[in-house]
């Protein structure tokens, strides 16, 4: 695909900056529904600021492989972040890239699971059972997604599926796929109702409880890791129900939707409490269901 | 022969003639609580006290029926056979025993240090097998609370046993008071646990005034079951917030955040502190409460009651958060009757009893305050009880203060007198608070015991945890919500 200069630089800029931002507009819908003022549109900027000037620590009990999690983990996220379409084309795409994409953010989640076994914490080794058994739930939904998408359009890049151009031919298949993504997008990004990023209980924490060892740039890495992969989802599914248009246009019209997905995921966790853990399973049960009847659609 | 017959009768409030009291020997001692517990009286304490030189008991039962306690001595003795395996409600009043005095509890079956000398990690019970985990927690904890360690048994995310190690906030609490009476005495029994500033001073207070044989003004009684409502309010909200933020349904803890507040600015515009301090005092209360403020405070209380409709509703009226708590850390009727639990934990589970109406002492003689209780004795009940206490608090105190009685707030509160035995019990909005003092042939204070409701209760979270969810237990800590610094004394 033709790519110009402009669009490349475009999309690093915002694949590399916006993150953080994302997670300020949530904070500040939660606030706003809770009469709270909040915490600063930029706080999340200020946090990894601090973490990366601060030095780690390492337990004696850890090896190489509790380091190279919080790298791989950031790494997968950008990498994730080049084949996801933004505005326009992605700056990497290729004919499956779509599996390539699931299973990139699959290599995320197992070097975090290991890097929280490395820890030898009963917390951790808590947190990583609960993270992997509940994405056995979340990539089939995944995967049915995409493969509903690649049923209507013929295609296994995420370019041609995310187009926003199937609303004609697959729109009730859209919707379905679209409440299956925000489901899966729920429980991949640690949000309410599966898990609460906002908590300080470990014992009832599932992606938070995993990264307790890690500080400083470590934690920098895992949290600007964590953010990136928000505002990919979030782009997906902006991508997903919105019309694609280069140029400046394109990108206000992204913003704004990445915003208002970031404003619906704050408007969720304010209307409802966590499920309890056991009901997690079936909450992603749900998504593919949705996920599966879509593939249904698309085979006609 | 009547379970009771052997004993000394007393009511709330009241002193008793230390030789008055029958002194029994260890054996004796031991069948006549078993047998007065088995009839449905309750354990309120259970102590080691001097006796000739050596070390007897004394056990205070309350029947809540009737209305009074039943207190009995037993002689010096050496060694004591465990009550606990005929009555679970003993266990931690007998490992305290074991720890604090000379004497040997002999078969007990889990014989460990409640708050002193905290043992090893050997010590705990501990379950084996190749799936079964252990999770251990504190006593430094994550959000900004008392220290306490827990620690779990698990089957992946299945609780099998919880134990709950406390005691690392033991401050002798108990050996000051006895040093009193003093100046300073009211001050430490506000400070046995910062959050039931007015219950423990009330408890504190109505024991002075039953050794030195006199009442509070009938204005300084009003005055402080008005505190202690407030003290009831501000914390049942406080709690409910706090577990609406557990199940992380946030506009609600937001909202009850702020509204726990409201009553808090309450207690302080009655007695200059958020927390009550300072207002109960031996004979009555420091400060009185204007005309001009008393309504004001009714315009304030009437505020507060619509809003806490409105997050009630909110809270209860939501589906997702009213289904967290279901069946979500039970304890059952049973199970709370044998451990003895009280308060709001107890009526949470179906156990009818409230000191405001068994044992009315102060104001709560003339106007009473409707029990309510629940059936399942899960965080619902819990949740919802705490709910529906608040607004029979508000009811009382929109009752009460436009109809304050006249006369003084306070009134000069003499010495104790010599060889006497006082009890008082105030229902704090935990639960019972019991306070036993006895005085010396000289009558200053003797001995001094303190038993917070949460040394009964923290069993009944204990066992709320079994069977249940690992990811429940700070759900459930919240619903009951324990002193740390109480139960540590």
């Amino acid at each position: 695909m033709n790519l110009t200069l402009t669009a490349l630089c475009a999309h690093l800029s915002a694949l590399l900056v916006l993150p953080p931002l994302l997670l300020g507009i949530i904070a500040k819908t939660k606030a706003a529904f809770g009469g709270r003022k909040g915490p600063p549109l930029l706080q999340l900027y200020y946090d990894l600021f601090k973490l990366l000037g601060k030095g780690a620590v390492y337990s004696r009990t850890t090896t190489w492989m509790f380091r190279l999690g919080p790298v791989l983990s950031l790494a997968t996220a950008l990498l994730a972040g080049l084949l996801a379409p933004l505005v326009g084309a992605a700056p990497l795409s290729f004919p499956g890239d779509a599996v390539f994409f699931a299973y990139l953010l699959g290599l995320g989640r197992f070097v975090t699971a290991a890097a929280a076994l490395d820890a030898g914490s009963s917390f951790e080794g808590m947190g990583a059972s609960r993270e992997v058994a509940f994405a056995s739930f979340a990539e089939p939904a995944l995967i049915l997604a995409v493969a509903a998408l690649a049923g209507a359009t013929g295609s296994l890049s995420l370019g041609a599926m995310f187009s926003g151009a199937l609303w004609r031919s697959f729109g009730a298949g859209i919707v379905l796929v679209g409440g299956a993504l925000f489901l899966v997008m729920l429980a991949e990004n640690s949000r309410i109702p599966v898990d609460d990023p906002a908590t300080h209980l470990e014992l009832t924490m599932i992606h938070e409880v995993m990264v307790l060892d890690h500080g400083g740039p470590d934690l920098a890495f895992i949290l600007y890791g964590a953010s990136v992969r928000l505002l990919v989802w979030s782009s997906l599914l902006v991508r997903l129900a919105l019309p694609d248009a280069p140029g400046p246009y394109g990108w206000a019209a992204w913003g704004a939707g990445v915003a208002v997905v970031g404003v619906l995921i704050g408007a969720v966790e304010s209307s409802m409490a966590r499920a309890r853990l056991v009901h997690v399973p079936q909450f992603l049960v749900v998504a593919i269901c949705a996920a599966a009847f879509a593939v249904m659609l698309s085979l006609r | 022969m009547s379970p009771t017959s052997r004993f000394r009768m007393l009511r709330n409030g009241g002193a008793q003639q230390l030789s008055a009291v029958p002194v029994v020997s260890a054996a004796e001692f031991r069948e006549t609580v078993l047998r007065a517990a088995h009839s449905g009286l309750r354990l309120s304490a259970l102590y080691a006290r001097p006796a000739k030189g050596k070390t007897g008991l004394c056990a205070v039962l309350a029947d809540d029926a009737e209305g009074v306690l039943y207190v009995l001595f037993s002689e010096a003795t050496d060694e004591f056979r465990s009550l606990t395996a005929d009555l679970p409600q003993a266990h931690l009043f007998e490992r305290e025993i074991a720890e604090s005095s000379a004497i040997r509890v002999d078969g007990h079956p889990w014989p460990k240090p409640v708050r002193r000398s905290l043992p090893d990690s050997a010590a705990f019970f501990r379950e084996e097998g190749a799936e079964v985990h252990e999770v251990a927690v504190g006593p430094v904890h994550a959000g900004i609370i008392e220290p306490g360690h827990f620690r779990f048994q698990c089957h992946g995310e299945t609780v099998h046993h919880l134990e709950i190690q406390l005691g690392y906030q033991h401050r002798g609490v108990e050996a000051l008071l006895a040093a009193g009476p003093d100046k300073r005495g009211v001050f430490l029994a506000e400070s046995i646990s910062g959050d039931t500033a007015v219950g423990h001073a009330s408890a504190y207070c109505a024991a002075l005034e039953a050794l030195a044989g006199v009442r509070a003004p009938l204005r300084g009684e009003a005055l402080r079951a008005a505190a202690l409502e407030l003290e009831r309010l501000a914390n049942h909200i406080g709690d409910l917030g706090a577990i609406a933020n557990d199940v992380a349904f946030l506009p609600a803890a937001a909202f009850f955040g702020r509204l726990r507040g409201e009553f808090l600015n309450l207690l302080m515009s009655l007695s200059g502190n958020r927390y009550g301090r300072g207002l109960v005092r031996p004979g009555g209360t420091a400060f009185d409460l204007p005309k001009p403020m008393a309504v004001d405070f009714s315009a304030r209380l009437a505020r507060g009651r619509t809003d806490l409709l409105a997050i009630g509703k909110l809270l209860f009226d939501s589906a997702s958060a009213v289904g967290r708590f279901d069946e979500t850390g039970t304890v059952g009727l049973r199970a709370a009757a044998d451990l003895g639990l009280v308060g709001l934990a107890a009526r949470a589970s179906g156990l009818d009893l409230d000191v405001r109406r068994d044992h009315p002492h102060g104001l709560y003689r003339f106007r009473h305050i409707p029990v309510v209780k629940g059936e399942t004795g899960d965080v619902y009940a819990r949740a919802m009880l705490r709910y529906l206490e608040c607004l029979r608090s508000l009811d009382f105190l929109e009752g009460l203060l436009p109809d304050l009685p006249g006369g003084p707030a306070l009134a000069p509160c003499p010495a104790p007198r010599p060889g006497l035995i006082a009890v008082s019990l105030v229902e704090g909005w935990r639960g019972e608070i019991c306070h036993v003092a006895e005085t010396g042939r000289d009558g200053r204070l003797a001995l001094y015991k303190v038993v917070d409701p949460s040394f009964h209760n923290w069993q009944g979270l204990a066992m709320a945890l079994r069977g249940g969810e690992i990811s429940d237990f700070p759900l459930c800590n919240k619903s009951f919500n324990l002193s740390y610094a109480g139960h540590d004394l």
